[in-house]
């Protein structure tokens, strides 16, 4: 059996080592193709008609006089009159034209009479004797469900634990697949209990779970010799993705369809357009150089790429290019869930952690939402808690880079660190003290807690937050700790050995950025003992092996395990045509530094290309596959903690926050490439102020319209706030040997708790809901003084 | 884009003559950076653009003993960059690159920095100047006004004034020339700026069919001056409050002063009560502070903008302290 095993540290050349990313020079040279770049011959531009309403029915449409406009191509009615429309900026009419002013002047020709429905835009906490315990679903229900993007899994979930009002028809079941129900869906919903009685109950938009409990949460609180009670939350932040979600799609031939779009997940485009096209998935081809940040909005092709298919068919199959415009783009292509939460929280006198009580709220729009996993990362042993989620038309929400971690970190890591200000105890020694509960990861963290500790100064900077005025301008110090799964998924890649020594690799993965491309080379050229510009890599492509989407931190492990796979079958199969050349068997070979020789005798071996030479007239091609249990071990793993601190100044005379200093310890397992890794964690920093200091979706209770749709108050952190960011990567013995694990999410978990604690530090109380702006500081110090 | 007409008239009699008489048929272009925003976001939809950036006239710095004369066209960056304007006006120079990004800079004109329209989101979506939803209903006093007005909104108006840079100048005194079919007229810069009750009119005191042709500052006074703006980003954002000071000293104390805030109300504002509270007063803290606290006295926050009451404050307070020690770099 081959030795699949990641080498060990004295027997890598460049995996683990910090080396420069492969697609920089194209980056910054500008040469790197963006879907937002590609322009195709004859192409057509697509615009959409958004509805102006939150909340909303379609009473009639007219397009006679958008169709008649010279240049218009084609007209295509999405929602159809009687259609409920739950978020302003919904597509209703999707039109191609010659050019944008031209689509843009059709959109404004189309009329259409909406019916107002009342709407619900605020997520703030749900009034007294205004929820209502889940119960069973309408076929409305299911409706709307569906219409609201929500993921098929959840919706099963919900089937199966509350039954339905009524048995779905199977003409009803047809119209739920045609409207994106997966057969797991129609299957839960034949099985279904049926509740009949529960069909007259009204509607609430406060949906309430039942209580979680674990232990005896009230007798634990009533012994907690302190009790510290707060309020936290975060608000519904958008993917503000720099290059927005967009399509251009063509039909080469009426059965055949090429799409450029901007996405996650390539593989996973053609299964998703399939059916809306009635083509099968194989006749779709899809193709991406390179995506301008996903984060987790885009691994769906949306109902605006389903249209440029749809539109281009009615204009004879020319390109029809959609990209979404930048106020569609933060209104309706991605929102991150808010969550809020009342939370009380007891300990022992010695900082031991005993109770956890919390009564969370948050939406994720239309589809309500659940409760992040709290307590985060301490498993309290004691715990009571109740979740409502608000169902309201905000637009739907979807995964954000470590889906409800920063979310429950925020309520976690700001109770607990009042509770240890209640203690008048260091965070450090307070989190440090109760690393036991953390378990399987406690000596990760504790060794993580003290290296950010002195990368951080910690002890010289950390003060009680009594003993912290002097003058307007004051500092603080913060922590916070996380942790995620990034196990790699599922990732096929073909690797060719060509007679003439050149080598190509492909799979149809995609680099969001992250350096994809850069550690799927280093992988096959450590492996292989050949340079990495020797190897020819192609992904981003369904003509190549398919590769999962890269969501949940999952690319890294899935593809540097196929690329071993392959790289090593391939190195092999030339070690046996070498061998006889050589006068020795395959197993006493090895390939460093571009030649093929003999293990511990310099002077037989050769060339890479002399050895390839051997392969004959034809070159070998071999497929790499993740997981694979016929080709042991298992290359990858799942399970990450990371320990992140902040530090702060505050100026208390305006409420105003800058992040001074940052410092994020980080594992994943196995690095492939130190340099790329540690970008990951500095972008997550960025992305992490960004958040915490300035990012929320600003919702009109009135009109129900986004009010920020832009980047002038949609604010995102530049230059000056950004500090100094300091990352070190858990790498060597402990940590090397569990195989790769995924890097995107974890290091994006913390920030926002650790700079509410940092900031809590300075100013001697909680800003309870991030983003830190002024006049949350500037009310939160009021209360201080009014207290 | 809907289509419209384009004229570039070479002189300020034929751009007046090209002006409709009343709002909403003819804007004027010139640095275009509002502008062609508000176009492609169909919040204005002229029928007529009348460039007037080939008009010679409106164009260029001077100094001279009767003080200093900027012509409509002088780009942020000329401002920024004069080495006059640096030397006797240091605080309008340092409120020239505050108030934009460098390519904004050099494209935006003075004259267009006065007239720009407000940043008001209510405004910026398309719900009008004074906002109101289909059925009337006024939607900043119910809505989200956590950066609308606190002083000056008792009216329909409660958008904030969005000129950085029209603070300073009133603290250099400066006054506006404008030219219509009836001739031309001066103003003191502050009275350029109204606070409109109806949709049909505007945030100033510009006729449809008039153009702004220069801005003219007295001789620098022997005055402390200074500016302070409070943002929350350091660049790349719009201020949260903003105060510009002009200080007549005799010995230690003051003489006279001249305080004007900006993005606190429909029109910059000038606070004849903290003018008051400083005068005859030494420079000091207690006094910065007193002024600071008269500012605002009349403040009506909205139902979300109460901390702008304390950043007003703030930044009046700073801006005299500033002016104190020397004012701008």
């Amino acid at each position: 059996m081959p030795d699949y095993a990641w080498p060990d540290q004295e027997h890598r050349t460049l995996i683990g080592k910090r080396i420069t990313r492969v697609d920089s020079p194209v980056k910054v040279s500008g040469q790197a193709k963006y879907t937002y770049d590609v322009h195709r011959p004859g192409m057509l531009y697509g615009k959409v008609l958004r509805c102006p309403y939150a909340h909303a029915k379609v009473v009639s449409i007219d397009t006679s006089a958008a169709e008649r406009m010279p240049g218009v191509k084609a007209v295509e009615i999405v929602q159809k009159p009687n259609a409920n429309i739950h978020w302003a900026g919904d597509d209703v009419v999707a039109v191609a034209a010659v050019d944008e002013p031209t689509a843009e002047d059709a959109i404004r020709a189309i009329q259409v009479e909406y019916q107002k429905l009342p709407h619900l835009v605020s997520d703030a906490e749900p009034p007294q004797g205004a929820t209502q315990e889940e119960g069973p679903l309408s076929m409305n229900d299911i409706d709307d469900l569906l219409d609201n993007q929500v993921p098929n899994r959840q919706i099963v979930e919900k089937i199966q634990q509350y039954g339905v009002t009524e048995k779905p028809t199977e003409d009803k079941l047809k119209s739920f697949k045609s409207s994106g129900a997966n057969d797991a869906v129609l299957n839960a919903l034949r099985e279904a209990t049926v509740h009949p009685e529960a069909a007259s109950r009204p509607k609430s938009n406060y949906e309430k779970a039942a209580a979680q409990t674990v232990g005896d949460p009230d007798k634990a609180m009533a012994e907690a010799e302190v009790v510290s009670e707060g309020l936290y939350g975060v608000p519904v932040i958008t993917h503000c993705c720099l290059e927005s979600h967009g399509t251009i799609s063509e039909w080469p031939d009426a059965d055949h369809l090429l799409t450029h779009i901007s996405t996650q997940n390539v593989s996973g485009i053609p299964g998703q357009m399939a059916e809306p096209l009635a083509i099968p998935a194989s006749n779709i081809h899809v193709h991406q150089d390179h995506v301008g940040g996903g984060f987790g909005s885009k691994f769906s092709p949306d109902r605006w790429g389903i249209f440029t298919a749809q539109i281009s068919k009615k204009a004879q199959g020319k390109p029809v290019r959609i990209m979404l415009e930048r106020d569609a783009e933060l209104e309706v292509a991605g929102a991150r869930p808010s969550a809020y939460a009342r939370v009380k929280v007891g300990a022992k006198r010695d900082g031991t952690l005993v109770a956890w009580q919390s009564e969370s709220w948050g939406t994720g729009g239309p589809g309500g939402g659940g409760m992040p996993p709290i307590p985060y990362v301490f498993t309290i042993p004691h715990q009571r808690k109740e979740h409502t989620a608000i169902r309201n038309n905000i637009g739907p929400a979807r995964a954000w880079r470590a889906p409800n971690h920063p979310q429950a970190a925020v309520l976690t890591m700001c109770a607990l660190d009042d509770l240890a200000a209640k203690l008048n105890m260091d965070p450090v020694e307070f989190f440090g003290k109760n690393l036991d509960i953390t378990k399987p990861r406690q000596d990760i963290y504790r060794e993580e807690l003290g290296i950010a500790a002195n990368l951080m100064g910690w002890n010289e900077k950390w003060h009680p937050r009594a003993q912290n005025r002097s003058g307007n301008i004051t500092r603080g110090v913060g922590l916070s700790l996380h942790t995620w799964g990034g196990r790699g998924h599922n990732s096929d890649c073909d690797l060719t050995l060509h007679p003439d020594g050149s080598v190509d690799l492909k799979l149809g993965s995609q680099d969001l950025g992250t350096g994809t491309r850069t550690c799927i080379l280093i992988v096959a050229a450590d492996t292989l003992g050949v340079p990495m510009d020797a190897i020819q890599l192609e992904i981003g492509d369904t003509t190549y092996p398919p590769s999962g989407g890269s969501g949940g931190s999952t690319t890294i492990g899935g593809v540097s395990s196929s690329t071993r796979r392959a790289a090593v079958d391939a190195r092999d199969l030339l070690f046996a045509k070498v061998a006889p050349t050589l006068d020795a068997q395959p197993d006493q070979l090895e390939c460093v530094n571009g030649r093929v020789g003999v293990k511990g005798d310099s002077h037989r071996s050769l060339s890479w290309k002399e050895a390839c030479a051997k392969l004959g007239a034809m070159p070998i091609t071999v497929r790499g596959t993740n997981p694979d249990r016929t080709k042991p071990p298992d290359l990858t793993n799942s399970g990450v903690g990371g320990v992140q601190m902040a530090e702060v100044e505050v100026d208390t005379d305006t409420g105003i926050v800058k992040v001074e200093k940052m410092v994020a310890v980080q594992d994943c397992g196995l690095v492939i490439d130190l340099k790329t890794a540690e970008s990951q964690c500095y972008g997550a920093l960025i992305m992490g102020i960004s958040y915490s200091l300035f990012e929320e979706k600003v919702m009109d209770p009135t009109t129900g319209r986004m009010l920020n749709a832009n980047l002038e108050f949609y604010r995102l952190a530049g230059f000056n706030d950004i500090p100094e960011l300091v990352v070190h990567m858990m790498t060597g013995k402990g940590y090397d040997e569990r195989g790769v694990i995924g890097l995107g999410e974890p290091p994006v978990v913390s920030p926002g708790a650790a700079i509410s604690n940092a900031v809590a530090n300075a100013i001697g109380v909680r800003v309870p809901f991030l983003p830190l702006t002024p006049d949350r500081v500037l009310a939160a110090l009021g209360q201080k003084a009014g207290a | 884009m809907r289509p419209f007409e384009y004229v570039s008239p070479t002189t300020k009699a034929q751009a007046v003559s090209l002006l409709g008489a009343s709002w909403g048929g003819t804007e004027i272009l010139a640095g275009g950076t509002d502008l062609l925003a508000l176009m492609k976001d169909d919040i204005v939809s002229p029928k007529r653009l009348v460039n007037i950036k080939n008009i010679r006239d409106l164009r260029g710095i001077s100094s001279s003993p009767q003080g200093l004369r900027m012509g409509a066209l002088t780009t942020l960056a000329d401002l920024a960059d004069d080495a006059g304007i640096k030397k006797n006006y240091p605080a309008l120079a340092e409120a020239a690159i505050e108030a934009a990004s460098p390519q904004i800079r050099n494209m935006a004109t003075l004259a267009g920095n006065l007239c720009q329209r407000p940043r008001c989101w209510y405004f910026r979506n398309g719900f009008g100047l004074l906002p109101k939803d289909e059925t009337g209903n006024e939607l900043v006093a119910d809505g989200d006004n956590r950066y609308h007005a606190i002083l000056g909104n008792e009216g329909p108006a409660k958008f904030v004034s969005p000129s950085t840079i029209v603070p300073v100048l009133i603290a250099y005194e400066a006054k506006i020339r404008l030219e219509g079919p009836k001739g031309k007229r001066e103003l003191p810069l502050e009275k350029f700026f109204v606070i409109p009750k109806s949709e049909n009119e505007r945030e100033h005191d510009l006729g449809p069919n008039e153009i702004v042709t220069e801005v003219v500052v007295p001789p620098v006074p022997n005055a402390k001056i200074a500016h302070y703006e409070i943002r929350q980003k350091d660049v790349f954002d719009w201020p949260l409050a903003v105060a510009a000071v002009a200080l007549k000293m005799q010995g230690s104390n003051v003489e006279s002063a001249r305080i004007v805030m900006g993005y606190v109300a429909p029109v910059p504002w000038m606070s004849p009560e903290a003018e008051q509270a400083l005068t005859a007063q030494p420079l000091d803290q207690e006094t910065a502070q007193k002024a600071a606290e008269a500012a605002v006295k009349d403040a009506k926050p909205l139902s979300h903008n109460e901390y702008k009451v304390q950043l007003a404050r703030v930044a009046v307070k700073r801006a005299i302290l500033k002016a104190a020690s020397g004012g701008a770099a």
